[in-house]
């Protein structure tokens, strides 16, 4: 055996890199339950999650301990197997696209072996993307189904047709950056929007030159939020016609599975954004002499952040919190003096804009929830196939005729 | 053993317990997944034939639309588990042995065809090439079947409206 | 490398399997996916062939066929639902007017 894993160290390296990418998801997902009802509180005017450890930082954690203590109620008539495989398809297929997304330009070294930062790098790696949310589907279609209960398969049955006819969308919408870079591999589409206009403007693909791509965006974000089944698009699970929708019938540990997918898949359509239209891990400013601060805004932002934290801990209420806070910020300030070393330097960029944008994105994503409301079914239906689809193939004549007369 | 093979093996060996599950299973919903475990295993032998964009249409179109409806069409329709009736004569003396007979036919031909041939070293297809090819030597076909979707589904609304 | 023939006979197999579904099976959608069965098990002879003879029109075939196939799905299932809504079963058998 560890002749074999000798021989072959692209699977150690390949584990290791899963095992961390697991971790750190699991913990980002768990945070991003919190981001999220934190966002929408102050969109509502409220406080949010406040009692469980400052700031409702332990949240999370209390959620999740709870999750793991719930008996696990598994209603009478059910069709067992499907019912129990549905939550695990949810949280394993979006999990699975994470992995295909690459967070930054250089090759890292793990155990000496150089490898690309990021767990797999495909030649096809968007279309093995949009194979896998395809597949996302079934966790909906089969939790419905299998509940052997009414609503459940309503909701099903709704995110089935939604599903697929905002699929034709969302595919349509990114084959105008396909055709600009003319790659299936996200590396080489982050590659393709390098450089800037009159020397400043970023030539990222939202500004590419033959012709921006804000409708490819338009589309794409709208029915990126459709596939992940978000609000306005959630009608697969609208509590106030469907109880619950899909997973009216799941609790506990079954139920968290269902939770963290729709919020991994969330993470996965922001990168993808990301990557597609807004340059990835490129820097918006240009590599002149100029701008040479812009590298030292990581270290900025994270000192600034942790300076907060700190004055933010000292005059909190609860005893915890003048505690916890303040090692908190100085954590950051350690982070943010280790990042300024000139080796760290160089490597944090990549990665630093790349997260900033993302983000970005989830912000945009807990927004848009907190302030729209919920679409009626045939709006939905219709603003998918009478205008999503025209639209994006549209941007994909248009995009092909620019490129045309562009070469002229 | 190499690893391809060992990968070959694995994938072959799902795809036809997913295949004897299709007929085992006697309800629908249950043949249905066992045809998506077929259909995503034969996506992998694609990979390991360096087919990699028909393995993603594969994945894309068939396991991810195609039987979408489907399941769709099962739940819709509500069917039930599949009625145990008397099988037509013909199909129980006839179908079996003719299906082995088939099988047997068809492994007799590729023992004696190919046996010897070993897989041309060829690398990944290039998905450049393929679009090269489809859109030039095949474009004519390939504009047919734009065609014959139109048609499929002007043919599907004109079935499945209700007449009012 | 694993030998073409091995291809090729998994795509035997799985097309003899598809016959026995597609006889055996009472419920029409069943009988259906046994047809897609075939369908896929003919796909990877056609891929296996274009690897082993270095050609790409075995995949562009494959490319068609998925499209044919999804054609014949929409108004395979329309003329199912079309069935069921008139006969209020899906049992092949029952579906026998034509039958003397």
């Amino acid at each position: 055996m560890s002749d074999f894993l000798a021989q072959h160290p692209i699977l150690v390296v390949s584990g290791i890199k899963v095992v961390v990418m697991m971790l750190v998801m699991m913990t980002a997902l768990a945070y991003l339950t919190w981001f999220e009802r934190k966002v929408v509180a102050h969109i509502q005017s409220r406080w949010g999650p406040y009692r469980a450890g400052p700031h409702g930082l332990l949240q999370p954690l209390a959620d999740g301990l709870k999750f793991l203590f719930k008996e696990g109620v598994t209603p009478a008539g059910v069709d067992r197997f499907a019912y129990y495989l549905a939550p695990f398809l949810s949280l394993s297929l979006a999990l699975t696209s994470i992995a295909l997304i690459p967070f930054g330009p250089q090759e890292i070294r793990i155990l000496g072996q150089p490898t690309s930062f990021g767990i797999a790098d495909l030649n096809i790696g968007l279309l093995f993307l949009f194979a896998i949310t395809s597949l996302g589907v079934y966790g909906v279609v089969l939790a419905g189904w299998s509940s052997n209960s009414k609503y459940p398969l309503l909701g099903g049955l709704r995110s089935a047709a939604q599903m697929v006819s905002y699929e034709l969308a969302l595919t349509m919408s990114v084959v105008g950056v396909l055709l600009l870079a003319g790659s299936f591999n996200l590396r080489e589409v982050i590659a393709a929007q390098r450089g800037f206009h009159w020397g400043f403007l970023p030539r990222w693909n939202i500004l590419a030159s033959p012709l921006p791509q804000v409708l490819g965006f338009f589309c794409f974000f709208t029915a990126a939020i459709a596939e992940t089944n978000r609000l306005p698009f959630d009608l697969a699970e609208a509590e106030s016609e469907l109880v619950a929708g899909f997973h009216t019938e799941y609790s506990s540990f079954k139920f968290a599975m269902f939770f963290l997918g729709e919020y991994a898949s969330m993470i996965t359509v922001s990168c993808l954004a990301t990557i597609l239209f807004f340059g990835g891990w490129l820097s918006p400013f240009p590599e002149t002499r100029f701008f040479v601060w812009t590298h030292y805004l990581p270290t900025a932002l994270l000192a600034a952040a942790g300076v907060w934290l700190i004055l933010d801990g000292l005059r909190y209420s609860t005893l915890l919190g003048k505690i916890v806070l303040p090692v908190l910020g100085l954590a950051l300030c350690g982070a943010a003096a280790l990042v300024s070393r000139p080796g760290l330097l160089e490597f944090v960029q990549g990665p630093f804009w790349f997260l900033g944008k993302v983000l970005v994105f989830l912000f945009i994503y807990v927004w848009v929830r907190g302030t729209l409301p919920r679409f009626r079914y045939d709006q939905l239906m219709a603003v998918g196939w009478k205008l999503l689809l025209p639209v994006s193939l549209a941007n994909v004549i248009l995009t092909s005729l620019a490129m045309v007369v562009g070469k002229r | 053993m190499s690893a391809e093979l060992a990968v070959f093996l694995v994938l072959a060996a799902l795809a036809v317990a997913g295949a004897v599950s299709l007929i085992v299973q006697r309800h629908p919903i249950h043949s249905a997944l066992s045809l998506i475990v077929v259909m995503v295993s034969l996506a992998g032998l694609y990979l390991l034939l360096g087919a990699e964009f028909i393995s993603a249409v594969q994945i894309i179109v068939y396991a991810g639309a195609i039987m979408v409806l489907f399941v769709f069409v099962i739940m819709l329709l509500n069917a039930g588990i599949e009625e145990r009736t008397n099988l037509s004569r013909m199909a129980r003396y006839v179908g079996l042995p003719l299906g082995v007979l088939l099988m047997a036919l068809l492994a007799y031909a590729i023992g004696r065809g190919a046996s010897s041939q070993a897989p041309a070293a060829a690398g990944p297809a290039p998905t450049k090439t393929l679009a090269m090819m489809l859109f030039q030597d095949f474009v004519f076909p390939f504009e047919l079947t734009s065609i014959l979707i139109l048609i499929a589904i002007l043919g599907a609304l004109v079935l499945a409206k209700r007449e009012s | 490398m694993v030998p073409i023939s091995y291809y090729l006979v998994l795509s035997a197999v799985l097309f003899g399997l598809g016959v026995v579904a597609f006889v055996f099976k009472r419920n029409i959608i069943t009988i259906f996916m046994a047809i897609e069965l075939m369908l896929n098990a003919v796909n990877l002879a056609f891929v296996a062939f274009s690897r082993a003879l270095g050609q790409l029109q075995g995949q562009v075939f494959v490319f068609f066929v998925i499209v044919v196939a999804a054609a014949e799905a929409a108004v395979g299932l329309a003329i199912i639902i079309l069935i069921a809504r008139n006969r209020q079963s899906l049992n092949v058998e029952r579906v026998a007017l034509l039958k003397l």
